[in-house]
């Protein structure tokens, strides 16, 4: 009797197993982050796997670069959380498609019609402070400048970090040639440059630092998952600078039709509404009546700055180099 | 019968020259510090290759053997036994690089009745005195069972009665079994109660071997240089 | 000549595992890259502050050693013990130690602005500094403490008997012996500094090599960029080897250490004094900031999220299987030559190996499934040179000791290893493996192109936790790191002390 059931369950499992083995596998590349426990990763993966009959997995790290590096043999579909840096050399590799779909349901406050890197969550760059310490937050970047030395910020290296070039460009679009002007006054209050965001963040939250480079949509994590309304982002009428996370097809993908699902499943609501909450940022493609009461009640800048990738690309040395002479003084 | 040819020795500085014939029974190397007294007994043992000359045994030529095949064995100035091993597991090694079967095991403790350390084997040699690890060692050498015996001064660091009792010990044992024994000293009164013949090296050559108390009673000028009178 | 081939072959593969690497990047790159002012600048600030790291960690360790060699207090094993920590701290635990004692808000300013004192700033080259000095300080002091219980007891009578000073006649030329190898040791540790220099940097003035190479790889994908730097990096590592392997310091670091010599001189009231001070002083300097750790650490413990749990079980196989590794490399390697090669280890920089293994592994098996396996290789090749420091001189002692015993008695090959050379390095393989485990706990590695995703190792889920806004369960992940770093060091170092 045990002997039998024994190789009951054996086949049972064999058979388990090959039933595994041909359902489709749809290999999503992502940055750690998304992938992460704590990212918006898990809860996509299982929604759309309800969908699609797949597996969805993900592989993380460093997307780009380890996409150039496989070349061919790569086994991605789909790679999700490229940020607009490096979209131009993504592009030139010749590795991604089009898309294919309507982008005309975007809700972003650029206008948009990239036919292969498409959008799907974005925010803006923004100082985050503690609105019980910081009696007199600046409330323009001249009124930054001008502040005493005694405000400590905590920045991020452009050259490691998507939200620290990012302020690079922004000094560039809000003040062009002055920019390292700029530098040099932000100079003194600038406490340290982390290589990513993350450090950052833990600095300022330890107390190290008064201002921390983050994003505009920081303060609702702290409220909606900690119930803690002391972080408020620094809203500046010169305008914040745009940051967009975007996803693209492989264009030597196995599953072409897996793979267009997917893109077309990144406009859906349902993926749009997990947003906000596990990705802590804007959804792309949703109107503002359906976010988060949270996110709808947090102050959001007027004017919204951009760089194209070629307007970026060309300006990107120029914008680094301010930067880091007026830091080196 | 050990038999050193033309034997030429070289280390840096120092040269060493030998040619001699070294019988059955006790032989004492004697000679000054520095004269070249071990490094001759590491020669025969094979742990230094001679730059010209051969080592014969019985008529066979040793000189390119590896030590362990050499009919030889050796007790050192120190460091005989290996410290993290029971006096009877290092005796075993003697024998066997395998866990000792019973009737090794018996031999074993014959080994060590007959050095007086019945029922020690399961201490370790830091639990033993001074002369206990002579003692030991010695075992362990007769174990090993080699026709001959190299002596470097083992039993240097023990009390002149202690030294005495454990050479007396050396010489009834290798007697016994018919071991021929070469020891290195520079006590002429150990050479004298054990020896029966001597050897002097000093200023770079070994001279031929002969018996301990003639040679005494009227030393050559090597050895009258060492001695002082 | 067996003996010998012994150790050629590790050593190859041990070059073989460092230089096939960069050679794939090279390759792949098709050729090698410019260097411009900012990597010049970059190569200047990492060569100055690694010099300046060493110089300090040593003369530091000189009066520290000094006191610990010549007193005996309650609890003396234990601080020995416990100021070692900071060399195997995960670097990201340790920053955040150092700036809950130094930052801004640290004690150290809570204390001076009570008192009225200007703020002192950490953010700087001197931020760079004291973060080294804090890892390499007890390394230092350990290497130096060794050369002062290698000096015979005996010699200190001679020297008393004759009222020679100590100083000059013995503590001067043991110094000139040993310190030159304890700085070429830290140099080279400073040189692939990476995490620090960014976070207490300050700024791009404090960019070091392996940051530009990161920032070449990442943002310019500039492959051939990135070979280049890290040769430049190699090269470095391997010239201060040399220096390294010339002064060679006599005696490793490890064993022995709790004994106390019996000696003259020091015995004034004054000296007695100056030694507490600065025992007092290394201990608050390297204790505090793992105090705050724990500290910070505790609410966070508590209510770990269970993934990170899962990663620490992970941690600990990569540690463990790095460990074995590291050993079975460094017996055969443990000697001159195969200490040389095994300095590449550390000398060379992670990503650039990452990024070579990834070229060279990817034509045969998926990334992701050479994961783990790639980590504890990378994690051994950087523990190796530690490993072959502490047993080199262990293992070449005991061959000197009982080598001629072994070979009367025709024991060789594999029986020696198991009958004499194991038993009698019990305790600096203990030490050693002890030493890696820890380091392989916080090596973070090169886990960045072999992801997949779902075998995330303990430093990694610091990382992300912190990422994702959750700082206090890092802190609490942290404090896991630092407790497991120390435990398996304590458990292993431990385990080859028993009955030994």
């Amino acid at each position: 009797m045990m002997g039998r059931s024994l190789v009951a369950g054996l086949l049972l499992s064999v058979s388990a197993q090959m039933v595994a083995a041909e359902t489709p596998v749809l290999t999503v590349y992502a940055p750690d982050y998304f992938a992460s426990e704590w990212g918006p990763g898990p809860g996509i993966e299982a929604a759309f796997e309800a969908r699609c009959g797949c597996d969805l997995q993900y592989k993380t790290g460093e997307l780009l670069p380890r996409i150039l590096l496989e070349g061919e043999r790569t086994e991605a579909d789909v790679a999700i959380g490229f940020n607009t840096d490096i979209t131009k050399k993504a592009r030139d590799s010749g590795m991604f498609a089009p898309h294919g779909l309507d982008t005309s349901a975007l809700t972003l406050p650029v206008d948009w019609n990239d036919d292969v890197f498409l959008p799907f969550n974005y925010g803006h760059t923004a100082f985050i402070y503690d609105n019980t310490k910081v009696e007199n937050p600046p409330e323009s970047f001249d009124a930054l400048l001008n502040a005493p030395d005694d405000l400590r910020l905590v920045i991020q290296d452009p050259r490691s970090s998507i939200s620290g070039l990012a302020l690079v460009l922004w000094v560039q679009a809000v003040y062009g040639d002055k920019a390292e002007e700029v530098w040099t006054k932000l100079a003194p209050k600038i406490v340290t440059v982390t290589k990513g965001w993350s450090e950052s963040y833990g600095l300022f939250t330890d107390g190290e630092a008064d201002m921390v480079l983050s994003y505009t949509t920081s303060p609702a994590y702290h409220i909606v998952a900690e119930e803690d309304l002391t972080k408020s982002a620094a809203i500046f009428p010169e305008g914040h600078y745009f940051m967009v996370e975007l996803a693209a097809k492989l264009a030597g993908t196995d599953n072409p039709e897996l793979a267009d699902q997917f893109m077309a499943f990144i406009l859906t609501e349902e993926f749009q509404s997990m947003i906000p909450t596990s990705n802590w940022s804007l959804p792309a493609a949703l109107p503002k009546e359906k976010w988060p009461e949270q996110f709808q009640q947090l102050p959001l800048p007027e004017k919204v700055l951009f760089y194209t990738e070629d307007e970026a690309a060309a300006l990107r040395d120029t914008a680094i180099a301010a930067w880091r002479n007026a830091l080196s003084q | 019968m050990l038999e050193l040819k033309g034997l030429t020795i070289r280390q840096d500085d120092f040269s060493l020259q030998a040619d001699a014939q070294f019988g059955a029974g006790f032989t004492t190397l004697i000679g000054p510090s520095g004269g070249g007294k071990s490094t001759l007994l590491d020669t025969i043992a094979g742990f230094i290759t001679p730059s010209a000359g051969q080592v014969f045994w019985n008529g066979e030529n040793i000189t390119g053997l590896a030590p362990a095949k050499r009919p030889v064995s050796i007790l050192f100035q120190d460091n005989n036994l290996f410290p993290h091993l029971t006096i009877t597991a290092n005796l075993a090694l003697a024998l066997t690089m395998k866990r000792p079967t019973e009737q090794q095991r018996s031999v074993i403790d014959r080994a060590l009745r007959e050095v007086g350390l019945d029922g020690m084997g399961n201490r370790k040699p830091a639990e033993l005195s001074g002369g206990q690890q002579g003692r030991a060692a010695l075992a362990r050498v007769l174990l090993q069972d080699r026709p001959l015996m190299l002596l470097d001064e083992p039993f240097a660091a023990l009390g002149p009665a202690l030294r005495a009792e454990m050479l007396a010990l050396v010489a009834r044992l290798a007697g016994q079994k018919g071991i021929a024994v070469i020891m290195v000293s520079h006590a002429p009164e150990d050479a004298l109660r054990v020896a029966e013949e001597t050897s002097v090296v000093a200023d770079g050559r070994v001279t031929v071997p002969q018996p301990t108390a003639s040679l005494f009673d009227d030393p050559p000028d090597s050895l009258r240089a060492y001695l002082g009178t | 000549m067996a003996q010998r081939a012994v150790a050629v072959i590790p050593a190859l593969i041990v070059a073989g595992l460092v230089i096939g690497p960069v050679m794939a990047v090279i390759w792949r790159a098709g050729g090698l890259g410019a260097l411009g002012a900012a990597e010049y600048s970059a190569l200047w600030f990492t060569i100055w502050q690694a010099a300046v790291s060493a110089a300090i960690s040593v003369l530091l360790a000189v009066p520290v050693a000094r006191a610990l060699s010549r007193r005996r207090f309650p609890g003396r094993g234990v601080l020995i013990a416990l100021l070692g920590a900071p060399f195997i701290l995960p670097t990201i635990v340790a920053v955040l130690g150092l700036l809950a004692v130094f930052g801004g808000n640290g004690l150290v300013n809570t204390l001076t602005g009570a008192l009225g004192l200007p703020r002192m700033d950490i953010y700087g080259y001197h931020g760079v500094i004291l973060a080294h000095v804090f890892f390499n300080l007890p390394l230092a002091t350990r290497l130096i403490l060794q050369g002062w219980l290698a000096i015979p007891a005996e010699r200190f009578r001679l020297a008393a008997s004759l009222d020679a000073p100590i100083g000059r006649v013995l503590e001067r030329p043991m110094l000139a012996r040993i310190a030159p190898g304890a700085f070429a040791v830290i140099f080279v540790i400073c040189l692939t500094s990476f995490a620090v220099a960014l976070t207490l940097g300050g700024g791009p003035k404090a960019t070091t090599v392996e940051l530009a190479i990161y920032q070449a790889f990442k943002f310019d994908f500039d492959l051939g960029k990135a070979a280049t730097l890290a040769l430049v990096q190699l090269a470095l590592g391997i010239a201060a080897a040399l220096v390294l392997l010339v002064l060679s310091p006599p005696g490793g670091f490890g064993t022995g250490l709790d004994r106390v010599i019996g000696r003259w001189g020091g015995q004034s009231r004054g000296a007695r004094i100056m030694d507490a001070g600065w025992i007092a002083l290394a201990a608050l300097f390297l204790l505090t900031p793992l105090a705050m750790i724990v500290l910070a650490g505790l609410p966070g413990i508590v209510s770990l999220p269970s993934e990170v749990w899962s990663a620490a079980l992970r941690s600990l196989w990569v540690a463990l299987g790095a460990t074995a590794l590291t050993l079975a490399l460094a017996l055969p390697l443990a000697t001159k030559l195969g200490e040389l090669a095994g300095i590449l280890g550390v000398a060379v920089s992670g990503l650039v190996l990452g990024t070579g293994l990834f070229l060279i592994v990817q034509p045969f098996v998926r990334p992701a499934e050479a994961a783990l396996p790639v980590t504890l290789m990378v994690n051994a090749l950087m523990a190796l040179p530690f490993a072959l420091r502490i047993l080199r001189p262990e293992l070449e002692a005991t061959r000197a000791d009982y080598g001629r015993l072994a070979q009367t008695l025709g024991i060789s090959g594999w029986a020696l290893w198991r009958i004499v050379l194991l038993p009698r390095l019990r305790r600096p393989l203990g030490f050693a493996a002890g030493l890696t485990a820890a380091l392989s706990m916080g090596d973070l590695g090169v886990i960045a192109l072999f992801a997949d995703g779902e075998h995330a190792t303990l430093p990694l889920q610091v990382y992300r936790l912190m990422g994702s806004y959750r700082m206090e369960a890092a802190q609490g992940a942290a404090l896991l790191l630092l407790a497991m770093s120390l435990g398996l060091f304590w458990a292993m170092d431990r385990g080859g002390r028993a009955n030994a």
